[in-house]
């Protein structure tokens, strides 16, 4: 212990010695406000762009995400261009010498410069908020209301016009049309990021008579910035791909800069598929549940209504005038106690009074999910996969904010059959691109069990298999990790809903699995059959001379009927059951449908499949792969074209398709009909209840008599 | 009675035993042909050749198979294939009947071969399923396998005091030097016939390599007998052969055998029968044969080395404590307490580990001995 007689003043220092020393009063010189839009400027990571490749992303995503959440706050079916332009000739000088456009060929280089255009068909931006929209921070409609957007601070465009300024100079350009009598706007910012502001540098009045928006309103949006261009995971590509299959009810067109498979560039339109609009979700007010003291206590100072009772009833939702009774009463405050004299004691045990208090989960009308019709379209548009199941959760709160979660697993066609299942996450109809493994949704797919699903998994990881899972969350405020909006955090409330989603997508997929394998043994069956009666006809003829035409014809219509009679499923009581019906029914399942054509390559890839066994090798991946790429669905049903569950006809929607009735649910089901009975002709007969026989007939070992 | 039926088979013409194979043919055919028609699920009935339809008679002495038969159908995925080869096989036969000839078993295998048309399956994975669909068209059409006009490979070889009949051919047993007489796969009276036999026995050992030292010692010289061998198991024209010999010359027959469950069962099937080809045991058992040996006690009794003791394995022991179990060895004291000592030593012994005693041991002491003393197991 040093003795308190040893501690003296501290003796300058070398370096202070030398150097003038800082003052308060020198330091203060230098002490000053930082502008927000300053801070983001050298903290662009913070806002997605961290790098070039990020940074057109997150620029492309920005400017998309605006345009959806305008033409839907307007009710307009968005129709939206996106096109990335590479831009050749460098007009100010970069960092470093321009690339020339033989690179262009190749794998984009970096620092390469692109003019991002975003072009939507919504309502427009008002003149004098064009500034204030493009050019300032935090400037936006969306921070502080709970309603259920895409965006939600008003930083990203500003942020996205600030980077391509920094990285090259260039103003943004924004062409707008509020009205379709009056002439488009067109406006030429540049930021200025010491004071959150932008200033104008050129403004233009297009004439009347422009043709740029034929919708008469929109937007066009140009950012030049220093980025680069790639395909394939994490690129403009997937997300534009992305966002088509989270947003059928908008028509995207997508312009690529050239690669060396489309010197040209290409050029793709993603079709609407959905004509309805999203239900345009409700704005709410907080919930007691969900908010924190400071912001009680601001609501406090800044609230219009004079007592408590009003405070609460008025500013919060689901507190009716009991509610705000017991919480005053819990505190001992009346409830005209006046919100200007509450101190901050008071406010803190009021903030645990509404914390404790029993208030009605939030109202979900202010949540838009995007359903399951919708999810069905867009991932089989999308994917063109041969099985999707989706699920839409029943609305959950966490931290007393309302959230759905809806998942998706697509199954099979030509997803790869050996790499790890992707996760397609979605916050509110944007895709999450980036920061997987941090993401709650992530874990949820990990940590569900997929082998209980008949899914190949490595422990802790994801299932492995042609399947892609969707998870979306759909919330007034989306609680993502960082700003950038790359992942969302991890809330326990989150993740069970995401887990319960994917079992109950699961559950349908394993169904569809034990089906497809069941259908694999049918056409197994049918092709046993076919294939050896040619031989049989022959070999009975060359015995006892019977005409083999006439054998061979006989032969196969008996195949045909004893194939079909197989094929089906019969329940405890006896009764036909046809799972195919079941699964299809389910408004929640797409099953893309099986042709005769299918059913023969199964049964011969299953051939190759067993002789390959036998030779002692295992079988091929190919013959894996097509195996999971025949034995797929059995309906004739279209997602689009099914009616409602209950009234469906079966004979309308699967017309002389009998042989495709094959599935049954599980094994446990399986049964068949007595073998005496098939001399009836069709239609089969029922056998008498409770008799049952097993599908494969044991030999029968009858004892000596 | 037994000898009755087989007189009846065996003595029939060749046009007669054709005939009959040939009405039973079309008989199945015409079946299948009219339940095709009738749109119904063709079937052929193929007795089962398996333990549970095996009976042991114990007048006779001889396995016998059941009644139980198991119906093939087609319309069945498990046995489609099964259906279409008895049909194709079916066929083959008929062509050898109409073209009065014979073929091997592997011969016939070739002629049913071929691809599926419009498929890459063939009709045969390996000749060891089209033998058994031959087995089973043996026994459901009736026909001993010489009635389908097909044979076995060779496997068996024969010298001794005899001189026998083969085709026309006169062949004296005595002259055969060092490789012996091979003993064809039929041995009916219309292709073999005895002429002379002074032979007092027929010695069967289990194997070649054994029979060559018993031949080089002209071991049936000096003990007057016969001396056979079957390559193991022996193949129904050995076995066929030597019920012959025993019922027509009055021959007992000794085996000589390997101290394991292999030698055991080869030892069943000569004196019983087969489980598989149970329907011809009053054509092919010889239920007098006797078991000389190796015994398990011979370790001991032959002093022999420990070099000579080849481990039981998990299979070795199941399939000796299977063979105690079966009907026909259940009663049998002496062979109980020979399986029990085998199992007890834990090991198995081959003949040929006789040879460590001396290069003649087992011709010159060991097989003697065991025939002075008339030590053998029944």
């Amino acid at each position: 212990m040093p003795d308190s007689a040893t501690l003296e003043a501290p003796q300058p220092t070398e370096r202070s010695r030398r150097a003038p020393r800082v003052t308060a009063e020198t330091m203060a010189t230098k002490q000053r406000e930082i502008s927000v839009s300053e801070f983001f400027a050298k903290n662009r990571h913070l806002l997605g762009f961290d790098n070039p490749r990020k940074a057109l992303l997150t620029t492309v995503k920005e400017a998309v995400d605006n345009s959806l959440d305008a033409c839907e706050e307007a009710g307009i079916l968005p129709d939206i261009l996106v096109e990335i332009r590479l831009v050749s000739e460098p007009q100010a000088p970069s960092r470093k010498p321009q690339a020339e456009s033989e690179t262009a060929g190749r794998k984009a280089q970096a620092d390469e410069r692109f003019r991002v255009i975003v072009q939507d068909n919504g309502p427009g931006i008002v003149r004098k908020q064009i500034e204030n929209i493009f050019g300032k921070l935090l400037y936006g409609s969306k921070f502080h209301r709970l309603k259920m957007s895409r965006g939600q601070q008003g930083i990203g465009i500003s942020a996205a016009g600030m980077y391509g300024l920094i990285t090259t100079g260039k103003p943004v350009l924004i062409i707008s049309k509020s009205h379709p009598k009056k002439p488009a706007q067109e406006v030429v910012l540049k930021m200025d990021t010491s004071k959150n502001r932008a200033d104008v540098v050129s403004e233009t009045e297009h004439p009347e008579d422009d043709s740029l928006f034929p919708d008469g309103t929109g937007t066009r949006v140009e950012i030049e910035l220093a980025g680069k261009y790639f395909t394939g995971a994490r690129s403009v590509d997937e997300y534009v791909e992305l966002t088509a299959i989270a947003n059928p009810h908008t028509r995207f067109t997508y312009v690529t800069p050239p690669t060396s498979q489309f010197p040209e560039g290409r050029r793709q339109v993603f079709e609407r598929s959905v004509d309805e609009l999203p239900v345009q979700p409700e704005e709410i007010k907080p919930h007691p549940h969900g908010i924190e003291l400071g912001t009680l206590i601001g609501m406090l100072e800044r609230t219009e209504h004079g007592t408590l009772s009003a405070f609460f009833t008025e500013e919060f939702c689901r507190v009716g005038p009991s509610v705000a009774k017991a919480i005053c009463e819990s505190v001992g405050l009346s409830t005209r106690y006046s919100t200007k004299k509450v101190s901050h004691g008071e406010a803190e045990k009021l903030y645990k009074a509404l914390q404790e208090a029993k208030v009605m989960a939030p109202p979900t009308n202010c949540l838009s999910p995007i359903g399951v019709k919708t999810m069905l379209k867009g991932l089989e548009r999308g994917l063109k996969p041969n099985f999707i199941a989706v699920s839409s959760r029943p609305p959950a709160v966490y931290r007393g904010r309302p959230f759905i979660i809806e998942a998706g697993i697509a199954f099979g066609g030509d997803l790869p059959a050996e790499e790890p299942a992707q996760v397609f996450r979605f916050a509110n109809r944007v895709p999450l691109l980036y920061q997987q493994s941090a993401c709650s949704s992530f874990k949820a797919v990990s940590e569900t069990n997929w082998k209980n699903y008949g899914m190949q998994q490595p422990k802790g990881s994801l299932p492995v298999g042609p399947m892609v899972v969707m998870l979306h969350m759909a919330s007034v405020w989306v609680p993502f990790t960082s700003e950038s909006k790359e992942a969302i955090a991890d809330y326990d409330e989150i993740r069970e809903e995401m887990e319960l989603a994917l079992k109950d997508c699961g559950r349908k997929l394993k169904t569809y699995l034990n089906r497809r394998d069941r259908m694999k043994a049918a056409g197994e069956r049918r092709s046993i059959f076919l294939r050896y009666i040619g031989e049989i006809a022959k070999a009975v003829s060359e015995i006892n001379g019977q005409d083999a035409q006439a054998l061979y014809d006989a032969l196969m219509k008996t195949a045909q009927r004893k194939t079909l009679e197989m094929d089906q499923t019969l329940d405890e009581e006896g009764k036909v059951i046809n799972a195919a019906e079941k699964l299809e029914a389910d408004e929640a399942v797409y099953v893309k449908p099986l042709d005769e054509h299918d059913l023969i390559a199964i049964a011969e890839e299953k051939e190759a499949a067993r002789q390959g066994a036998k030779a002692g090798g295992q079988p091929t991946a190919a013959v894996k792969s097509s195996l999971l790429a025949a034995g797929q669905g059995i309906s004739s049903r279209e997602p689009s074209a099914a009616p409602p569950p209950g009234k469906r006809k079966r004979k309308a929607t699967r017309p002389e398709r009998a042989e495709e009735r094959k599935p049954r649910p599980s094994a446990k089901s399986e049964r068949q009909r007595p073998p005496s009975l098939f001399e009836n002709l069709p239609p089969p007969p029922k056998p008498a209840p409770g008799k049952h026989v097993v599908l494969v007939r044991k030999k029968v070992k009858k004892k000596p008599t | 009675m037994a000898k009755n039926t087989t007189q009846s088979k065996t003595s029939r013409s060749v046009t007669q035993r054709d005939a009959h194979t040939m009405k039973q043919l079309v008989g199945m055919a015409d079946a299948v042909a009219r339940t095709s028609l009738a749109y119904r699920d063709p079937s052929v009935e193929v007795p089962a050749r398996t333990l549970a339809n095996t009976t042991f008679n114990k007048k006779r002495r001889t396995l016998e198979m059941g009644k139980a038969a198991q119906t093939r159908n087609l319309f069945n995925v498990g046995q489609a294939k099964k259906f279409m080869q008895t049909m194709l096989l079916g066929s083959g036969v008929k062509s050898l009947i109409d073209a009065g000839k014979t073929l091997s078993l592997r011969g016939m295998y070739y002629k049913g071969l071929h691809t599926i048309p419009g498929t890459k399956e063939k009709t045969f994975a390996d000749q060891d399923e089209s033998d058994t669909i031959l087995e089973d068209l043996e026994v459901s059409l009736g026909s001993l396998r010489e009635e389908l006009h097909l044979f076995a490979k060779k496997a068996g070889t024969m010298v001794g005091n005899i001189t026998i009949i083969d085709s026309g051919d006169e062949i004296d047993c005595r002259r055969m030097g060092s490789g012996g007489y091979a003993i064809p796969s039929i041995c009916e009276p219309d292709v073999i016939q005895f002429k002379k036999c002074d032979a007092k026995f027929i010695l069967h050992v289990e194997k070649n390599t054994v029979w060559s030292r018993f031949n080089e010692d002209k071991f049936w010289q000096k003990h007057n007998c016969i001396l056979t061998e079957g390559g193991g198991q022996p193949p129904r024209g050995v076995r066929r052969l030597l019920r012959r010999m025993h019922d027509e010359l009055k021959l007992p027959v000794y085996c000589l055998l390997d101290c394991d469950p292999w030698g055991h069962y080869i030892y069943s099937v000569m004196k019983q029968g087969s489980i598989n080809l149970a329907f011809e045991s009053e054509r092919l058992a010889i239920p007098d044969a006797k078991f000389l040996g190796i015994r398990a006690i011979d370790y001991d009794r032959c002093d022999l080395s420990d070099d000579v003791q080849i481990a039981l394995t998990e299979n070795d022991i199941n399939r000796a404590k299977q063979i105690a179990a079966y009907p026909w060895f259940t009663d049998k004291k002496e062979w109980q307490r020979e399986i029990d000592a085998m199992l007890k030593n834990g090991f198995k012994m081959e003949v040929e580990s006789l040879i460590t005693k001396d290069i003649s041991y087992v011709t010159e002491v060991y097989v003697p001995e065991r025939l002075k003393a008339k030590d053998w197991l029944d």
